[in-house]
């Protein structure tokens, strides 16, 4: 069980690490959006994760914030750049 | 109880792993959203089920359903958001470029 979890870090780390990849190279802001949407889930499951190894409940509280923190700031780039006029 | 974390834990990883090879190579944007959407979301949702597997009855099996749940909610609204701003900025969507070198089909 531990040996799970401690391995599901690693692959977690390096899962987002991998799509931040798509966050440098994107060609446009939508696939800079998605690369953000992803790096955002896997960070979500790696704060579980880490709070299960610890086995404390209230390290939970920073990845509902984090969960909740993520899908505004999408709401909020989405929405400023939907009013601009400009090439993407 | 363990046995079903573990395979929750290898499901999550497997859809990780796919998630991400789609989201380096699908060609057009809206591929690579449908990849990353249900790719992620089925990876999170099981990684987050395996946590409770693992953690037990307990005030953190609470605290999982609760950001599962929320999780759940959005993460398709926010693709849905993605694809709709994708959709009104007029990006086009990827064809086959190789119907187009013929001159007399027009099916595309």
């Amino acid at each position: 069980m531990d040996l799970a979890l401690e391995l599901m870090v690693y692959f977690l780390v390096a899962g987002s690490s991998v799509s931040a990849i798509r966050i440098v190279i994107g060609p446009s802001i939508v696939d800079r959006l998605i690369g953000f949407s992803m790096v955002s889930a896997q960070v979500l499951a790696l704060l579980a994760v880490l709070s299960v190894q610890a086995g404390r409940a209230i390290y939970l509280d920073v990845a509902l914030v984090y969960d909740i923190f993520g899908f505004i700031g999408l709401l909020a780039i989405t929405r400023y750049f939907s009013t601009r006029r400009e090439n993407l | 109880m363990i046995i079903a974390g573990f395979i929750f834990m290898g499901i999550g990883a497997l859809f990780i792993v796919m998630a991400n090879i789609g989201v380096l190579v699908f060609p057009d944007v809206y591929t690579r959203l449908q990849a990353s959407s249900t790719c992620s979301t089925t990876a999170v949702f099981s990684i987050l089920i395996g946590c409770m597997f693992f953690a037990g009855w307990g005030p953190i099996t609470g605290k999982i359903l609760v950001i599962g749940i929320f999780f759940f909610i959005t993460n398709p609204i926010s693709a849905h958001i993605i694809a709709r701003f994708a959709w009104n900025k007029e990006m086009i969507p990827w064809r086959h470029t190789y119907h187009r070198k013929s001159a007399g089909s027009d099916d595309d």
